[in-house]
């Protein structure tokens, strides 16, 4: 039988579902008892009970200093600014790409800018960013806005241009107006469509937010992990990094799950 | 198909954890390596590597020395915490709270310079330090300028609840400060040259105030050098013929400065205003008193309580006694069965009776 062909059994496909997992942490455990049999206070790879010390002291406990439980305060700070950041490059996306994608002189004046400005590397900018709108919340939200806008309002401009010209010359024969094409025709059918790029523009969104939040902020995910990096703290840092993986992987699930129920004609099968 | 499965995941879990196990230390060995980064007072170490300096003492000694430099002053504690090299540059308070804290025996082998005005607090607009309450304060936490926002506001009876800090990158500390809402800055040189020439600064504290405290070290895992003195006895050849190189009056020395300065982003006059700010110590014997002192008992005492306060002194320290720090007089702060922060006199010593 050809490799392509072969058949799971369901139990296999569990197993393998699992074993890259198991293996990751097969390998840890391994590694930090290594380090640990060679110096207990390791740091580097702190064993389990050490990890959910931490876990307990930054999420269940008040912090000494100000009361607050930090796993939660950091993470209300970081999505705050990531939903701001992804809210506002999900309606330029909106705005400009259907705009763009319809209107012949709008095309002529932005494609080639946005296209431009899409490959500027964000993170390059961070220095300009800090000193022309300061140091606060405007800065990390711009940088988000920034890195993840331009790529969004591309995806939705090709996908307005996708959309069958037929759709549109039968709308006119029925005398709609260009607003009317845009709001009945094309608006319609490109919202699965700016969905799904704002899930892909997760990750990228993650990567700005803790840059930024790196550099400068009082608190926030990115923040924390790099402030407790400077005691090489990694029991704080696996969780944090859990943490913003679930967060994002939640996130995404989420707006797909919502794209099913908003437009359940955008998924050809077990559309709901 | 179950053994050869099992195999596999036999030989990943043995690679994942040899990948991870901490590189060979002890016993005796003749390679070594020393990670250091840009700081006035260490620049020497740069200096020497590049001019040769660390060979031939190596060589003297029959042992190589790889002098490695790092941009990121954290990353090369971590790399030294984490056992890829021998010996690093730090301040005291760092080299309790990274390595010492991580299980890592250090010893100070080299007590190099402290702090004589190299770190500085900032306000915008007129007034004192007392101007600072209530304000943003711009810093790198829990770094040695936190520290010194400590020692300030405690001199002003002042406690870190009157302000808010707001933890700030380094590399960007400079270009903050410009913008309108960072009004309060503690950070150190070569920034606070370059602060302190724009208008607005006001600088109301800086560490010639809180003189010795801030100290800048040549550390060595405690069991390598233990194992290996001519290590020892080779960073203490290095450093006292480059200090003394870099600070005499002749065209040698003033090309040695120029050339520290260039490596440090700055020029030859930058670069002495910074020395300026830094108390080095290029007489062996004026290190081995300042590090026999007792006031240096006292600084650790003042460092170790900072940093427990800011739960930096392991996390399940239940008071600053956790960590033992020895002092060259044999006196061990905090905990005997624990001590993992040793002050050591011998190689310092070695040099100034011209015994190297």
């Amino acid at each position: 039988m050809r490799l392509i062909n072969q058949q799971l059994s369901p139990p296999m496909a569990t197993a393998l579902k699992f074993a890259p997992f198991a293996l990751l942490i097969v390998a840890y455990l391994l590694g930090s008892a290594t380090r640990l049999a060679e110096n207990p206070n390791d740091k580097l790879l702190p064993a389990l009970s050490s990890i959910s010390t931490a876990v307990d002291l930054m999420a269940f406990t008040p912090d000494r200093r100000t009361g607050d439980y930090l796993l939660w305060t950091d993470t209300w700070s970081s999505m705050k600014r990531l939903s701001a950041g992804l809210g506002i490059s999900t309606a330029l996306a909106l705005v400009i790409g259907i705009c763009v994608g319809i209107i012949p002189f709008l095309r002529a004046l932005l494609v080639p800018f946005v296209n431009f400005v899409s490959m500027v590397p964000p993170l390059a900018l961070l220095p300009i960013l800090f000193i022309s709108v300061g140091l606060g919340e405007t800065s990390k939200i711009a940088l988000i806005v920034i890195g993840v806008a331009p790529i969004m309002i591309r995806d939705l401009a090709q996908t307005v241009l996708a959309l069958p010209r037929e759709q549109i010359v039968k709308a006119e024969t029925l005398s709609a107006s260009s607003w009317l094409i845009a709001l009945r025709i094309v608006l319609p059918q490109v919202m699965p469509r700016l969905l799904g790029s704002l899930r892909l523009q997760l990750g990228p969104a993650f990567l700005f937010l803790i840059a930024a939040e790196a550099i400068s902020a009082d608190s926030g995910l990115g923040y924390r992990i790099f402030l407790v990096r400077r005691y090489l703290s990694m029991d704080v840092i696996f969780p944090y990094v859990a943490w913003i993986t679930f967060l994002a992987a939640s996130a995404d699930f989420a707006i797909d799950r919502l794209r099913r129920r908003l437009f359940p004609w955008s998924e050809l099968e077990g559309g709901r | 198909m179950t053994i050869t499965r099992r195999l596999t995941l036999t030989t990943i879990a043995a690679l994942g954890a040899l990948s991870f196990a901490p590189a060979a230390w002890a016993q005796e060995k003749t390679d070594f390596k020393v990670a250091w980064s840009i700081y006035v007072g260490w620049m020497p170490w740069g200096y020497a590597a590049d001019t040769g300096i660390v060979d031939k003492w190596g060589d003297k000694y029959g042992i190589s020395i790889e002098v490695t430099q790092f941009n990121d002053y954290v990353e090369s504690i971590n790399q030294y915490t984490a056992g890829g090299y021998d010996a690093v540059t730090l301040t005291n308070m760092d080299g309790l709270s990274i390595p010492s804290a991580g299980g890592v025996d250090t010893t100070a082998v080299i007590v190099g310079d402290f702090s004589d005005g190299n770190d500085a607090v900032f306000i915008k607009g007129a007034g004192g330090l007392a101007e600072i309450v209530g304000r943003d304060v711009n810093l790198v936490e829990f770094s040695v300028s936190h520290y010194l926002l400590a020692r300030a506001l405690d001199s002003v009876g002042l406690s870190e609840r009157d302000v808010k800090v707001i933890n700030t990158a380094d590399p960007d500390m400079v270009g903050a400060f410009q913008t309108a809402d960072v009004t309060a800055m503690v950070t150190w040189n070569p920034m606070v040259s370059e602060i302190v020439a724009f208008p607005d600064a006001v600088k109301v504290f800086d560490s010639s105030q809180i003189s010795g405290e801030i100290i800048d070290l040549m550390v060595a895992n405690t069991e390598v050098l233990a194992d290996n003195p001519k290590f020892g006895q080779a960073l203490a050849g290095i450093w006292y013929e480059t200090a003394s190189l870099m600070t005499s009056d002749t065209d040698e020395g003033a090309a040695a400065r120029a050339a520290m300065g260039a490596a440090s982003g700055t020029d030859q006059v930058g670069f002495e205003a910074q020395m300026a700010a830094t108390k080095l110590f290029v007489d062996p014997a004026e290190a081995v008193a300042f590090t026999s002192s007792a006031d240096l008992g006292a600084t650790m005492d003042l460092v170790r309580a900072f940093l427990f306060d800011k739960g930096l002194l392991t996390p399940g320290a239940t008071s600053q006694d956790a960590i033992g720090i020895k002092l060259p007089d044999g006196t061990i702060l905090g905990d005997t069965a624990n001590v993992k922060f040793r002050f050591d006199n011998k190689y310092m010593q070695m040099a100034a009776d011209g015994g190297l």
